[in-house]
């Protein structure tokens, strides 16, 4: 036993690839025999992975899921950014340029709203649950657009660390939310098409909650939703501690 | 050689972080402004020139097709690395907050999804369904 468990600690990354796709193949007959093919096995299998994740963490109280366990220590490297990244960016060989100039504009549009809509839904709420100081109130708006938004707006204009640990959680919910609920709203939010799924990229935001959501739809659509969602972080960390949070201040402060 | 084709990947993947990255200096935050996405369009256009110049043999493009289709995989294996627990532990205000914000995202991805009305005429054409399935 511990020869094999040292085994698959020095392969780890290998480790992570067999135990992938046992669960991809686990979900593929979940997929086919529990929901008669109409749940996606993608989705049931990025959903796994999040239960997966979910006991890991309670079981070694790490923050990286099922990684902190010692002979899964590879699903850090394969699902890191690095890995995710150059995935994401392959699937653009596929990418219809007509596309994609066709949807330029209501790209854009879906990249702004997707920035302010949460923003001040968020910001609100907080007001409403006690969080009326404008600090606070910008850091848990900045959190409901992505986890990373929500740390780095907070740590920018100073706001305490519970709030900033708060602000994580709310992005994390929304990613893990756009992850399992996508394939199972895509019908209600119209996503079908190349141009609607750069709709939903600006919108939801969040890389990997649009990559897995996109995933467990319809995988054609990933490239069109994740060349939009790119830009939100980029442009969520620009607006959060500068224009939303001035706005904030100058209203509530 | 199939690496032909994982190194021009690799090689837009680089350029996009790195251009990605300046960007994000240029604008004063601390953070990759559409890295990906300008590692996709260099990769598209590189795509482009390649294939008109007939550079791009069956078996360079595998080099990236590769990648692309073991995107699900990687995004499984992300899931399963994520910090469920955390997103759970942010208690009602947390859930309240995320779940408002949630609603109201939908809900405008949906207007702005119907106002563009293609979904129910909208159809792949042959060739990409033949490449997934």
């Amino acid at each position: 036993m511990d020869a094999l468990i040292a085994v698959l600690s020095k392969n780890a990354l290998v480790t992570a690839l067999a135990v992938t796709g046992l669960m991809m193949f686990v979900s593929h007959l979940l997929s086919k025999y529990l929901t008669k093919g109409k749940l996606q096995s993608s989705a049931i299998a990025i959903t796994l992975g999040l239960g997966v994740a979910y006991f890991a963490g309670v079981y070694t109280q790490g923050t990286k899921g099922i990684s902190d366990i010692a002979i899964f220590s590879g699903f850090a490297l394969l699902g890191g950014a690095m890995i995710r990244d150059l995935a994401i960016a392959s699937t653009a060989f596929e990418v219809d340029v007509k596309e994609v100039k066709k949807a330029g504009k209501i790209g854009f549009v879906a990249l702004l709203l997707g920035c302010v809509v949460p923003f001040i839904i968020g910001a609100m709420i907080a007001w409403v649950m006690g969080y009326k100081d404008p600090v606070s109130m910008t850091t848990i708006g900045a959190g409901a657009m992505t986890y990373i938004v929500g740390p780095i707006t907070g740590t920018a204009i100073g706001a305490s660390s519970e709030v900033i640990a708060l602000s994580i959680a709310i992005g994390l919910i929304k990613s893990v939310f756009f992850m399992v609920g996508t394939p199972l709203l895509a019908k209600f939010m119209y996503l079908k098409s190349p141009r609607s799924a750069m709709v939903f990229g600006g919108l939801a935001g969040t890389t990997s909650g649009t990559a897995a959501g996109l995933a467990g739809t319809d995988v054609r659509l990933v490239p069109y939703g994740a060349l939009v969602a790119t830009f939100y972080t980029g442009l969520g960390c620009l607006l959060g501690p500068s224009v939303f949070f001035l706005t904030i201040n100058a209203l509530f402060g | 050689m199939i690496i032909y084709g994982t190194a021009i990947l690799a090689i837009c993947h680089l350029l996009g972080d790195y251009l990605g990255n300046t960007l994000g200096l240029l604008l004063g935050v601390k953070a990759n402004v559409g890295g990906v996405a300008i590692s996709m369009i260099l990769l598209i256009l590189a795509k482009e020139i390649l294939m008109k110049k007939g550079y791009l043999p069956q078996v360079t493009q595998f080099g990236v097709l590769y990648w692309s289709g073991m995107y699900i995989p990687i995004v499984v294996a992300m899931s399963a690395g994520q910090n469920v627990v955390a997103a759970l532990s942010g208690g009602m205000v947390g859930i309240i907050v995320a779940v408002t914000s949630l609603i109201g995202t939908v809900f405008v991805i949906r207007y702005l999804n119907r106002m563009s009305g293609d979904y129910e005429t909208y159809s792949w054409s042959i060739e990409a369904k033949e490449k997934t399935a």
